[in-house]
């Protein structure tokens, strides 16, 4: 029972940046009808926001080291302790939550400026072609980030509260053998937290429930006076914040490198297939899902009755899905249908 | 318009391709390539973007799996050396079989579906292959470190016939070394006639009804003629390419690692075939050229290289040259990759034959007069 609980915890997690992903890549889908391919890239970028964020807080100067007399030392002082004392001390251990300030900024420009330059262009061309064009930005972007910070991962810590693991096991009554990383949870909390964002955003808000009107029937909308387009602009410089935002928080779980991106948007892609294109409730379950029918297939006990089911599962339930649920777990009639 | 195209046009076009591509070392010794590595990487993977134009340029699927193929057909050919014998041939027949039968398997599935969902599905199972490839299949892939050659394999027909060696034996044809020039002849011939059997495919009744499929799949549908048996049979004769330029990368050079089935091997098969222009008879040939030679020179580019290129400049501005352009060569050549790649797309969606054809209308005021008028006509009517 013990283990059952500890690699659901571990898929959820997980699940949370796929389902993440997932919702900016078939909102972007619904919205603008655009397959996105570069969207691995917004999460790759968001991540690097955050070790920008990271960089930046930790600017220094170089002064003599007091404490050491006998010859001339040197000691990085950064900016922040000289200027604030502790607080900015504090300010540097909590970079990571801190960059979501940075994040959303950043992304959202990055995403309207993609949206403005590149994909509005893509809108009447085929998928094919839009695939193609985005997976050429994505290798653009992310040749870039190489380029900036190097092809090593690059770690980023988390702050010191949050080091170190929680015994979920004692709190729920199961056990000692659960304990599960804080930070981990924070990020299972955080991707919730966000999805219900993005859904209330989209359902309880006059703006959302025009560009709900805008995925069904953009035409009639647009007779009726509004401007679609714009809302659908701001709708991908959201999916963009949401895949930043994603990326930036996850840098204390994976430290980031320039191709992290291409690795998650295959599963990405498999998600929202799999939750059905263009439904967003159906890629958030498919993340999760998927999230936590992986770590099962991670146990020792799983891979000793199948061999290598762990490389494969997720891909695996894609072909069965789609084989037998041509539209994925709640993909709508009409969407995609060619 | 190319349909009508007489068999004889298409003898005499196949003959200068052949002469093209048997001439190579050649033509291509004052641009620096004529060399045999590059050479056979230029015809190998000529043959495989001709085999994915079958797929991609006829039907319209994009397939991004095709890695796979040429993975499996890599694999055989280095067991079959290393079971039987360093011969070529057996090697090259399994590789493209073995491949034959992968995509029977994953045309099958995948070609229930299509559009986004047939992509899909091909990387995901281009990707379990990878994936598998590189972890519970080791006794037969050898992970990470590849499938290689060693003095000690059995090669059960070369030991009833040769003195058995204490080096690691080369690949043969009958006693003809196949891992310098004579490797390039061998793929130069297998490239011409591939290229015929495409000709033929692309002229051929068969053809016609890929082409139909990708211009309006439900017409043909509503006529009553069941697409999907024509579709596995372009997959298949696709995937069989893949895994002949699989076997011949074998056979230049006995190694097989997974890293070949990566899906961003897919997409840089992909990329050939648009760069050229997809449905071209010619394009994703000359597409793989272009990219296997910028990839060869741009990569070898270093900044000593750079600031001989720019010392005409003043030195700041030649600093400020060598600083910009050495993002794009060398390590960074992916980036010169993708702009490229995104380029093509938003400019040239045809590629680089339909650029060539506009050209040559432009080049050709004679012939643009006489058709326009007759636009105007069924206007005016």
């Amino acid at each position: 029972m013990d283990a059952f609980v500890l690699q659901v915890l571990n898929g959820l997690d997980k699940g949370g940046a796929y389902a993440l992903i997932a919702l900016g890549l078939t909102l972007v889908f619904g919205t603008l009808g655009v397959v996105n391919f570069a969207h691995g890239a917004l999460f790759m970028l968001g991540a690097f926001c955050a070790v920008t964020f990271n960089l930046l807080l930790n600017l220094s100067e170089r002064v003599e080291d007091p404490n050491i007399t006998a010859f001339t030392a040197y000691i990085d002082q950064p900016y922040l302790e000289t200027w604030l004392g502790d607080f900015g001390t504090q300010l540097m251990d909590y970079s990571v939550p801190l960059s979501i300030l940075f994040t959303i900024p950043v992304m959202l420009a990055i995403g309207l400026a993609m949206e403005r330059g590149l994909i509005r262009f893509f809108y009447k061309r085929s998928h094919a072609e839009q695939i193609l064009v985005t997976f050429g930005l994505a290798i653009v972007l992310q040749e870039i980030i190489k380029s900036f910070f190097g092809a090593n991962p690059i770690p980023v810590s988390a702050p010191d509260t949050f080091v170190g693991t929680a015994a979920i096991g004692s709190l729920i009554g199961l056990g000692e053998g659960v304990a599960y990383p804080y930070w981990r949870l924070i990020y299972l909390a955080f991707s919730i937290v966000v999805i219900a964002a993005v859904f209330s955003f989209l359902r309880f808000t006059t703006y959302g429930m025009v560009v709900r009107a805008g995925m069904a029937d953009r035409e009639t909308v647009g007779l009726l006076g509004i401007n679609i387009q714009r809302r659908f602009t701001v709708v991908f410089g959201l999916a963009a914040i949401v895949a930043g935002l994603a990326g930036a928080l996850y840098t204390p779980i994976l430290p980031p490198d320039y191709h992290m991106g291409m690795d998650f948007l295959v599963l990405s892609f498999v998600v929202v297939v799999v939750g059905g294109m263009g439904s967003l409730g159906g890629a958030v379950a498919a993340g999760f899902l998927l999230g936590i029918l992986q770590s099962f297939a991670s146990m020792n006990e799983v891979k000793d009755l199948f061999p290598g089911i762990d490389q494969i599962i997720i891909y695996l339930v894609a072909v069965v899905v789609l084989l037998l649920r041509p539209r994925g777990l709640m993909g709508r009639k009409g969407v995609m249908e060619t | 318009m190319m349909i009508t195209r007489s068999p004889r046009h298409d003898m005499m076009m196949i003959g200068v391709f052949a002469l093209v591509v048997l001439t190579m070392p050649i033509w291509l010794a004052p641009f620096g390539a004529a060399y045999p590595d590059l050479l056979q990487k230029f015809v190998i993977f000529g043959i495989m973007a001709v085999g994915y134009n079958i797929l991609f340029g006829l039907t319209g699927y994009l397939s991004f799996g095709h890695a796979a193929f040429l993975g499996v057909g890599s694999y055989s050919a280095v067991w079959m050396f290393k079971l039987f014998t360093m011969n070529v041939i057996p090697a090259v027949i399994i590789g493209t079989l073995m491949a034959g039968v992968f995509a029977v398997v994953i045309g099958y599935v995948c070609l229930r579906r299509s559009g986004i969902y047939f992509s899909i599905l091909t990387l995901a199972l281009a990707q379990m292959c990878y994936n598998l490839a590189y972890s519970v299949l080791t006794p037969i892939t050898n992970g990470e470190t590849g499938l290689q050659i060693r003095p000690t394999d059995p090669r059960i027909i070369d030991a009833m016939f040769l003195e058995p060696t204490e080096r690691v034996p080369t690949t043969t044809l009958f006693g003809i070394d196949m891992t310098g020039y004579g490797g390039f002849y061998f793929c130069a011939v297998a490239l011409i006639i591939t290229f015929f059997i495409s000709v033929r495919i692309f002229r051929s009744p068969f053809g016609l009804k890929l082409r139909a499929i990708k211009s309006n799949q439900n017409r043909l549908n509503y006529t009553g003629i069941n697409t999907r048996p024509y579709l596995l049979i372009a997959f298949v004769i696709s995937g069989m390419y893949a895994g002949l330029a699989g076997s011949l990368l074998a056979v230049t050079d006995p190694l097989a690692g997974a890293e070949r089935m990566q899906w961003t091997a897919s997409g840089e098969i992909v990329l050939m075939t648009i760069l050229g222009g997809a449905g071209t008879l010619f394009g994703p040939i000359l597409g793989a050229w272009i990219i296997k030679y910028f990839e060869n020179i741009f990569s070898a580019f270093n900044d000593g290289r750079l600031h001989e290129i720019f010392s005409f400049l003043p030195d700041t501005l030649e600093s400020i040259a060598v600083g910009i352009s050495a993002q794009f060569v060398g390590e960074g050549w992916h980036l010169t990759l993708g702009l490229m790649f995104m380029l093509i797309v938003i400019f040239l969606p045809g590629g680089l034959i339909e650029g060539f054809n506009r050209i040559v209308a432009r080049l050709r005021p004679g012939q643009a007069r006489r058709r326009a008028p007759a636009v105007e006509e069924k206007e005016a009517s």
